[in-house]
């Protein structure tokens, strides 16, 4: 991974993940927290194709796990959000500059992620995951996700394709 | 498009590193090598959260009416206010100051409780499923893994992890949280376990014997916690025939959606309080959760050692 690009995804996950849980988890909303940081991993993979977005996505579920107050296991989010990153960064051709295929990808995968998390959740035996916590959950997730969208996946985009065009080791045969 | 070899390669490997990562944190748990990165993360990002929620603290504080609970809070304050502004006016300002004084030193004595004051900088993500909240005192304020949590109106949680200026606070409603309980006025021990922090919690009493009432209040027993805090109130008794459990829901007094200043309790009381720190029976006291905030409130730094009760006690007002 090239240098700026590399920069560009540490900052922006970073910082996502901070705002994440200083901020848009403590307002109280009904149901789930925005997930910024699925934004940002999804803005940043579909500039970038599927092995970036594996490898970002990686490192974002890797903040999520560790990053304070996380107490999840280590290592579940970042094998949910790898192959979330991969899945956004497979979709970037269907998806080209579409204005609405972005929400349906973000929908998608942000319900995805949260059914990963709980689904690897009962696999380890967590006491947390219940019916309850996953219905109230993964709906609103996907609502807050859909509607923060237009506002953060562009600008990711944007600053991402800004930092490099697409590394040589990425490109794929079309 | 079609996946190369190298991509699933690459998330092959990804997804094999992950499974290392669990399978080394389940093993090895905090005292293993990923408790140490955890540890690690939560040091560098630890005064980030911290400005970050320094700078987010007024605007919350601005918008805070937006929740339904706030809601309440509000109307409920402004009858306070009015009520206090009128006893302002009247007369005897200076005594009924003096008394008001008075009444708050009884109340900070009442649960005899240390505590470092500390504010919540960040809350756990709700699609984690898992209900913890991050404090701005860590382990130079003297904080340790396990100390008692609790705010104004009763139990938050208990210390989980530290880190030098940050600590994880384990809520009262996560799934993995079970507090050693007994009900107000009697010793039979019992067990508050939480559900999530949407449901109510379950408060199981081992003893058949016990008739448990909606309304009944319970505080910890002081095995795991310290004693004599505040839990909650019994909501709804759940049918256990032919068990030797009594199972009840439990509505605990903290609200975990909008918690802000806490307290971490460094020492435990000397004597048991009993049930001294519960408020006043309800149709007594209107302002249980207003008293708590008067109490609390050598509200800021962390690190300043303050001798206050957990409050709730006895409206200071009176």
């Amino acid at each position: 991974m090239t240098v700026p690009r590399t920069a560009l995804a540490m900052v922006l996950l970073s910082t996502a993940v901070v705002l994440q849980t200083a901020v848009l988890s403590r307002i109280p909303l009904p149901g789930a927290t925005p997930d910024l940081v699925l934004l940002v991993l999804v803005g940043l993979a579909l500039a970038q194709g599927p092995v970036s977005g594996a490898v970002t996505g990686f490192f974002a579920g890797l903040l999520l796990d560790l990053v304070p107050p996380a107490d999840g296991t280590v290592g579940r989010w970042a094998l949910v959000m790898c192959l979330v990153g991969f899945a956004a960064g497979r979709s970037r051709d269907t998806v080209g500059r579409s204005t609405f295929r972005p929400l349906l990808v973000v929908a998608g995968l942000a319900a995805a992620a949260i059914a990963g998390y709980a689904l690897l959740g009962l696999l380890l035996g967590d006491p947390r995951v219940t019916w309850t916590a996953l219905t109230e959950s993964l709906p609103t997730a996907v609502l807050y996700d859909v509607l923060l969208t237009p506002f953060v996946v562009p600008f990711v985009m944007s600053l991402a394709r800004r930092a490099e065009p697409e590394p040589s080791w990425a490109r794929l045969p079309r | 498009m079609r996946d190369t070899r190298r991509t699933r390669v690459v998330l092959a490997v990804l997804l094999l590193v992950s499974f290392t990562l669990i399978t080394l944190d389940l093993r090895g748990g905090d005292s293993g090598p990923i408790g140490a990165i955890r540890s690690a993360t939560g040091t560098v990002f630890g005064p980030v959260q911290r400005a970050v929620a320094a700078v987010y603290e007024p605007v919350r504080h601005f918008f805070g009416g937006l929740g339904h609970d706030e809601q309440a809070r509000l109307v409920q304050l402004e009858k306070e206010n009015a009520d206090l502004t009128l006893r302002l006016r009247t007369s005897q300002y200076a005594e009924s100051r003096a008394a008001e004084l008075d009444a708050l030193l009884k109340v900070a004595g009442l649960g005899q409780y240390r505590i470092v004051p500390a504010q919540v900088i960040a809350v756990g993500p709700a699609q984690g499923f898992a209900w913890t909240a991050l404090l701005d005192a860590g382990s130079r304020d003297g904080l340790k893994v396990g100390m008692t949590v609790i705010n104004g109106v009763g139990l938050v949680g208990r210390v989980k992890s530290v880190t030098s200026s940050t600590a994880t606070v384990l809520l009262l409603v996560d799934e993995e949280s079970t507090v050693g309980a007994r009900l107000e006025g009697g010793l039979t021990l019992s067990l508050a376990n939480g559900q999530g922090g949407t449901q109510p919690m379950q408060l199981q009493v081992l003893d058949p014997r016990v008739v448990l009432a909606p309304g009944d209040r319970v505080v910890t027993r002081g095995s795991d916690f310290v004693s004599g805090v505040p839990i909650g109130v019994v909501t709804a008794v759940q049918p256990t025939q032919g068990t030797l459990v009594r199972v009840a829901d439990l509505q605990p007094y903290v609200n975990v959606r909008s918690l802000d200043l806490v307290g971490v309790v460094v020492q435990g009381p000397r004597t048991d309080p009993r049930d001294s720190v519960l408020p006043p029976r309800p149709s007594a006291s209107p302002s249980a959760s207003a008293s708590a905030s008067a109490t609390t409130s050598p509200s800021g730094s962390a690190g300043a050692t303050a001798s206050a009760g957990p409050s709730a006690g006895a409206s200071p007002s009176r």
